[in-house]
C-alpha cells in the first residue's frame, strides 16, 4: 500500500471550499504533504484548520475541489481513506468510564487487529500509563489523557495521523511530551498533518509549514523559506533571560525533554 | 452494508454495558418512579378505583411497564448525546468500522437496559401481590411487544439524542412520553371519561398495548387488539427510524 503510492503526495488538496450556509470557512484550500513528513496548518481560532481536518477525515463534505489521503478520493472513497488514517481531535476522544487499557483495547477491537489485549499493553508501556492503566480515564490529568489519545490513534500504525491542536490546553511539560511523541511519529515513517495556533509549535515540529488565513493558504514553505520571506535580520545583542516556562521546567525538575527539544531547536537553526 | 457489521456493533455494544454495569444507578432511577407510581395506585388511589374482577396491581402493572420503558430512553438519548458531545463519536467516525453500528450498538443497549429495569419493575409486582395466569406462550408474546414498544422509543431518543443541544433537551422529551399511559386505559377503564377524552384515550397507541398486555397476563381471550398494538409499535418504529437515519446522516456528512 505504501511502496504504491511513493510517488505520491501522502495528503493533497486542490481548491477546497467549504461553506456553511452564507458563511465561506474555506475558499480554495490548495496543499500537498510528502509521505513521512510533518505539516503544520497554521493559523488563528477561526481560520478554517479544523475544517479541512474534518473534511480530510471523512467526517464533513466540501462545496468543492479535491482532496486525495494516501491515493486514495476522499469524497468516493471514505472507507479506504478511514484504513489509512488516524484522527487524534481537538478535544481528547476517549472513553470517560472506561479503563486506560479498555480504551485501547476497544480500539484495537475496532481495527480488527489480532491480539488487542497484547497491543494495549504494548502502548500503556511506550506512554508511561501502566500504572493508570486499570484507572478510570475519568480520574486522568490533561496530559495523561492526551497521550492515552494519541496512544489510541496509533493503534493500527495507519500511516497518515491528524492531529487537530495537539497541545492546546496543555501545560508545558504536557507538552514537551506531545511535542517528544509527534517527532519519534515521524521517524518511524509517519505522515503527521498537525494543526496549531502556535508559532513556536509550527517552528519546532514541522517540515513545512502552510499558513491559513481566511480561507486560504497564504503561505506554504520550510521554515527557512519562511524566514527568506523576511527583510534580512538584524544583528543585535541582547541578554539572554530565562522564559517563565525555562524557569518553570528547571524548578519541576523535566531536565530531559527541555534539553532535548532545545539541542534539536539549535540543530535545526544550525 | 460492511462486512464487520456485526463484529463492530457487538464490540461497541459491549462497551456500553460496560458503562451500564459501572452506572447500575440508571437501572434504578428508571425503576424508582414506576415503582413510585405503582404504590401510590395500589395502596392510595387503587380502592376506589374500579377496574373489575381480581387484584387492581393486575389491572395497573402493563401501563407501568409501558411508564418503565418511557423513562428508560430518556437514558439512552442521554448516552448518544455524550457519545456526540465528547468527540469520542468523532473517533469512530473517523475510523474503518461499519459507520451506523455506533448507533445500533446504543440501540441494543437500550433494549438491555430496559428488559432489567422492567424485570426489576415486574419483581416489585409481584411482593405487592401481582399474579398472572399467563402461560410460557402468553409470556412470550408480552415480552415481544414490550420489546417492540422499546425499539420504538428507542429510535425516537436516538432522534433526540443526536438532535439536541443540551443535556437537559437530550432526555426532556421523554417527559409527555412518560404521561401518555395516563390518558389511556392503564389506570382506570376508559368507559369513565368524558367523551374528547374518551376517543383520544381509546384511539391512541398506549391503549391498545396496555390492553393487550393486560388480556395476554390474565389469560383472557384475545381480539384484533395486539395487531393493533403491533401495528403502532412497528408504524413508530419505521418513522422514528428513517427520521433518526437523516438526522444521522446529516450529522456524519
Amino acid at each position: 500500500m505504501e511502496t504504491k503510492q511513493l510517488q505520491e503526495p501522502a495528503i493533497y488538496v486542490r481548491g477546497l471550499e467549504k461553506s456553511y450556509k452564507e458563511l465561506e470557512v474555506l475558499r480554495g484550500v490548495d496543499f500537498a504533504v510528502d509521505p513521512g513528513s510533518i505539516f503544520a496548518l497554521l493559523g488563528s481560532n477561526g481560520a478554517g484548520k479544523t475544517t479541512v481536518v474534518r473534511i480530510l477525515s471523512t467526517l464533513l463534505s466540501a462545496n468543492s475541489g479535491a482532496a486525495r489521503v494516501n491515493g486514495f478520493d476522499v469524497f468516493t472513497q471514505g472507507a479506504s481513506v478511514r484504513e489509512s488514517i488516524s484522527l487524534t481531535g481537538q478535544f481528547a476522544a476517549v472513553d470517560e468510564i472506561l479503563t486506560g487499557r479498555e480504551n485501547l483495547i476497544l480500539v484495537a477491537k475496532l481495527r480488527h487487529l489480532p491480539s488487542p489485549r497484547g497491543i494495549a499493553e504494548e502502548l500503556l508501556e511506550r506512554f508511561s500509563l501502566i500504572e493508570a492503566a486499570a484507572r478510570k480515564v475519568a480520574d486522568y490529568s490533561g496530559g495523561m489523557r492526551r497521550r492515552l489519545d494519541i496512544a489510541m490513534s496509533l493503534i493500527g500504525n495507519p500511516p497518515i495521523i491528524f492531529l487537530d491542536e495537539p497541545t492546546t490546553g496543555l501545560d508545558p511539560q504536557a507538552r514537551l511530551e506531545v511535542w517528544q511523541m509527534v517527532k519519534e511519529l515521524s521517524k518511524r515513517g509517519t505522515t503527521v498533518l498537525l494543526t496549531t495556533q502556535y508559532l513556536d509549535e509550527a517552528e519546532h515540529l514541522a517540515d513545512r509549514i502552510g499558513i491559513l488565513h481566511q480561507g486560504k493558504i497564504i503561505v506554504n514553505g520550510t521554515l527557512a523559506e519562511l524566514k527568506a520571506m523576511l527583510p534580512p535580520a538584524k544583528v543585535e545583542y541582547v541578554e539572554k533571560q530565562p522564559s517563565l516556562e525555562d524557569v518553570f521546567l528547571a524548578i519541576i525538575g523535566d531536565t530531559a525533554t527541555t534539553t532535548d527539544v532545545t539541542a534539536q531547536e539549535t540543530g535545526k537553526e544550525s | 452494508m460492511s462486512k464487520h457489521f456485526l463484529s463492530d456493533t457487538s464490540v461497541l455494544l459491549g462497551r456500553s454495558l460496560r458503562h451500564i454495569s459501572r452506572s447500575m444507578d440508571t437501572i434504578i432511577t428508571t425503576a424508582i418512579m414506576p415503582i413510585a407510581f405503582m404504590l401510590l395506585f395500589v395502596y392510595v388511589f387503587g380502592g376506589a378505583i374500579n377496574s373489575g374482577a381480581g387484584p387492581y396491581v393486575n389491572y395497573l402493572l402493563p401501563g407501568i411497564l409501558l411508564i418503565t420503558i418511557a423513562s428508560g430512553i430518556s437514558y439512552t438519548a442521554y448516552r448518544l448525546f455524550l457519545d456526540m458531545k465528547g468527540g469520542i463519536f468523532e473517533r469512530f467516525q473517523s475510523m474503518p468500522i461499519a459507520r451506523s453500528s455506533v448507533l445500533w450498538a446504543h440501540v441494543l443497549t437500550s433494549l438491555v437496559a430496559n428488559l432489567v429495569s422492567l424485570i426489576v419493575v415486574v419483581l416489585v409486582a409481584l411482593l405487592m401481590g401481582f399474579r398472572s395466569s399467563a402461560s410460557v406462550l402468553q409470556w412470550l408474546a408480552v415480552l415481544g411487544i414490550l420489546v417492540l414498544f422499546t425499539l420504538a422509543l428507542t429510535w425516537l431518543a436516538v432522534i433526540a439524542g443526536l438532535s439536541a443541544k443540551t443535556v437537559d433537551g437530550a432526555s426532556a422529551f421523554s417527559y409527555p412520553l412518560i404521561f401518555l399511559p395516563f390518558i389511556s386505559s392503564a389506570f382506570v377503564p376508559t368507559a369513565s371519561m368524558p367523551t374528547p377524552v374518551r376517543v383520544f384515550a381509546e384511539n391512541q397507541p398506549v391503549t391498545s398495548i396496555v390492553n393487550s398486555i393486560r388480556d395476554l397476563l390474565s389469560g383472557q381471550p384475545l381480539g384484533n387488539e395486539p395487531w393493533v398494538a403491533v401495528a403502532w409499535c412497528v408504524g413508530i418504529m419505521i418513522v422514528a427510524y428513517f427520521f433518526a437515519m437523516a438526522v444521522y446522516r446529516r450529522k456524519v456528512s
